[in-house]
């Protein structure tokens, strides 16, 4: 019951965010200069014809009555027409997607192994050289944002020492008919090899240049709740009891060490899904935040509505993510 | 009969130099309970962890020997030596409230260590947990074997450690106030229990407190310790009849007694404190000599 309700309660505030996310979306964006019938209309166009396409995608109407429209659409499931390229705007951003989650998700996996790896290292040899070589490590990939990382990656990897791709998703080359948009999750089912290497090939540099900084979050905060977690006491009878230092860490410190740390490597992950959009244009690679940065240029105001939703969207469910996962790792938090 | 720990000489230090035990010497035979009583910071509870190998960072024996059950453990590697200790000895830790593994069930923490370092198998480990909590009167033993620490008591937590203790049959136990976080009322309690285990399973327990009172009711022998040195070495009854050293003499005074609840408390006299201080620094000049 309790659950339902907190179930429901999470229900009604994702609704409250996402209306104000959009509510500010579509004001600020009509707010500010520039205007799509500008953009789409060739030079000498008449007042007539400008009148005539402004009325057609409805922006002689005020912002009030357009986001009313807008809103009674979006309830039915109608993100509009994108102006740019004229196809639906849900269409579009769901195609684009997969590609936007597998690359975040892949740059979570590798922040989480590599920041985990240095917190570790630099608690087995605490006190020594090698933990001040993770301080300063960590320090280091913290002050680098990730598109920087992601241009001195591809001046390691893509031209002085070229084995990875520099641009794009996928090879075009490369003979694919699969039937979902989730290029790596469906290669990895039918086990294609050829696939598989492509894609990383590809992804790779970009979800390092994202992995990179949030790797240096954990590990400075796992390596801090894991020094305070190894002077408790139940951490010290557990080496009266034979066990060695390694073990002791992996098994007595880290389960607790870890929850601190999950909680803020949920609010980065949100950062690191924004941060999506520079890396993917740096990259060339086809994800939502590449086309994010399209459809603002050309002023594609249904494509950015939709997009900036399915992001605030994406924030939310990670935090529901989080809060679960917590749940499941904190036996206090847990109900009998 | 001999002592199944024996510490010679242990001396220990902070890195940077100050010094934390001087020259300690105690024995402890098996089936017998010895109490280390001082002020806090005379380096009582600094002895168990030397013993135990948990000595905080900052410190480091810079000498002595520490026998335990024939064997001085600082001749021989680290690996081999928490090995050893593990098998042989078990510590009944100050605070209940942090020596539980709060992400784990009360069951894998008495019995995981027994089926990883001891070899034991799962069955045997879960039959021997369950006999020792019903030992350390824990009501319905299987059921609390499935609960966090969370959702246990205080005392319950201190019994389950004292059970813990003892699962491995070790010989000696180190218990560093062990009643000292806990409730006026339970602490008699635990102290009986402990006794009690002690006596049942005859180990030899070496007890550090800074409570005398408790010491009188479970101990047969006793060291008293100031500034990181042992000023007396007794048996109880001696001590508590005829207490050699002017320090013992200010620390039993300074007991408050039932017989007169009115009476003012005695501090130890400074004249005392100033005998023992030039004590000290005379073991140090000759130490450093």
């Amino acid at each position: 019951m309790a659950l339902l309700r907190s179930f429901l309660m999470r229900l009604i505030s994702t609704a409250i965010t996402l209306f104000g996310v959009a509510v500010i979306v579509f004001v600020v964006i009509r707010v500010v200069p520039g205007n799509p019938i500008a953009m789409m209309l060739p030079p000498g166009a008449t007042d007539a014809d400008i009148a005539r396409l402004q009325a057609q995608y409805g922006f002689d109407k005020s912002i009030f009555q357009q986001f009313l429209i807008w809103l009674g659409d979006v309830v039915q499931g109608d993100f509009g027409t994108s102006i740019s390229l004229r196809q639906p705007v849900s269409e579009l951003v769901l195609n684009r997607l997969p590609a936007t989650l597998e690359l975040s998700i892949m740059a979570l996996t590798i922040a989480v192994l590599l920041g985990g790896a240095m917190a570790l290292l630099g608690t087995r040899y605490r006190g020594t050289k090698a933990e001040g070589a993770v301080d300063i490590g960590a320090g280091m990939a913290l002050s680098i944002p990730d598109f920087l990382w992601g241009l001195v990656l591809i001046l390691l990897f893509g031209v002085l020492w070229p084995i990875f791709n520099i641009s794009g998703r996928i090879s075009p080359a490369l003979n694919i008919d699969f039937s979902t948009n989730f290029y790596l999750f469906e290669a990895i089912l039918r086990l294609r090899f050829d696939v598989i290497g492509d894609l990383l090939g590809h992804m790779l540099m970009p979800a390092l240049a994202l992995a990179i900084p949030l790797a240096a979050i954990i590990a400075q905060l796992l390596k801090q709740s894991l020094k305070e977690t190894m002077h408790l006491d139940y951490v010290t009878l557990a080496r009266t009891r034979g066990y060695s230092e390694h073990s002791v860490i992996i098994h007595e410190a880290l389960p607790n060490a870890v929850l601190p740390t999950l909680t803020l490597v949920g609010v980065q992950f949100t950062f690191l899904i924004g941060g999506t959009v520079i890396i993917e244009r740096l990259f060339s690679y086809e994800g939502l935040g590449n086309m994010a940065i399209d459809a603002v240029i050309n002023r594609d105001l249904p494509l950015i509505q939709g997009i900036v939703i399915l992001f605030a969207l994406l924030f939310t469910l990670v935090n529901l993510v989080v809060d679960m996962l917590y749940v499941v790792l904190n036996p206090r938090l847990r109900h009998a | 009969m001999r002592p199944f720990l024996s510490i010679r000489n242990l001396s220990v230090a902070l890195k940077n130099g100050g010094l934390i035990l001087r020259n300690v010497s105690l024995d402890v035979a098996v089936g017998k309970v010895h109490g280390l009583v001082g002020e806090s910071g005379a380096g009582k509870s600094m002895i168990g962890k030397s013993v135990l190998g948990t000595l905080p960072r900052a410190l480091q024996i810079t000498g002595g020997e520490i026998w335990l059950d024939g064997v001085d453990l600082l001749s021989i590697p680290p690996a081999q030596r928490r090995k050893r200790i593990g098998a042989t000895a078990a510590l009944i830790p100050q605070d209940p409230l942090t020596a539980l593994n709060p992400t784990r069930r009360i069951g894998p923490q008495i019995t995981r260590r027994l089926v990883d370092i001891l070899g034991w198998t799962k069955a045997d480990a879960q039959a021997r947990a369950l006999e020792l909590l019903e030992e350390v009167q824990i009501a319905d033993p299987a059921r609390v074997m499935r609960n966090y620490p969370h959702e246990l008591s205080g005392g319950m937590r201190q019994r389950i450690l004292i059970a813990s203790a003892f699962a491995a049959k070790p010989k000696l136990i180190i218990a560093d106030e062990p009643t000292t976080a806990l409730d006026v009322t339970v602490q008699k309690q635990i102290l009986r229990l402990i006794a009690d285990m002690q006596a049942r399973h005859g180990s030899a327990l070496l007890f550090v407190t800074h409570d005398l009172g408790v010491v009188s009711k479970v101990c047969d022998a006793l060291s008293v310790l100031y500034a990181g040195k042992v000023v007396e070495d007794a048996q109880m009854r001696r001590f508590f009849c005829r207490p050699v050293h002017p320090y013992s003499r200010a620390l039993l005074a300074a007991t408050p007694t039932y017989t007169n609840p009115t009476g003012s408390l005695m501090p130890v006299p400074q004249s005392v404190i100033d005998a023992v201080e030039r004590e000290v620094v005379q073991h140090d000049r000759r130490w450093r000599a």
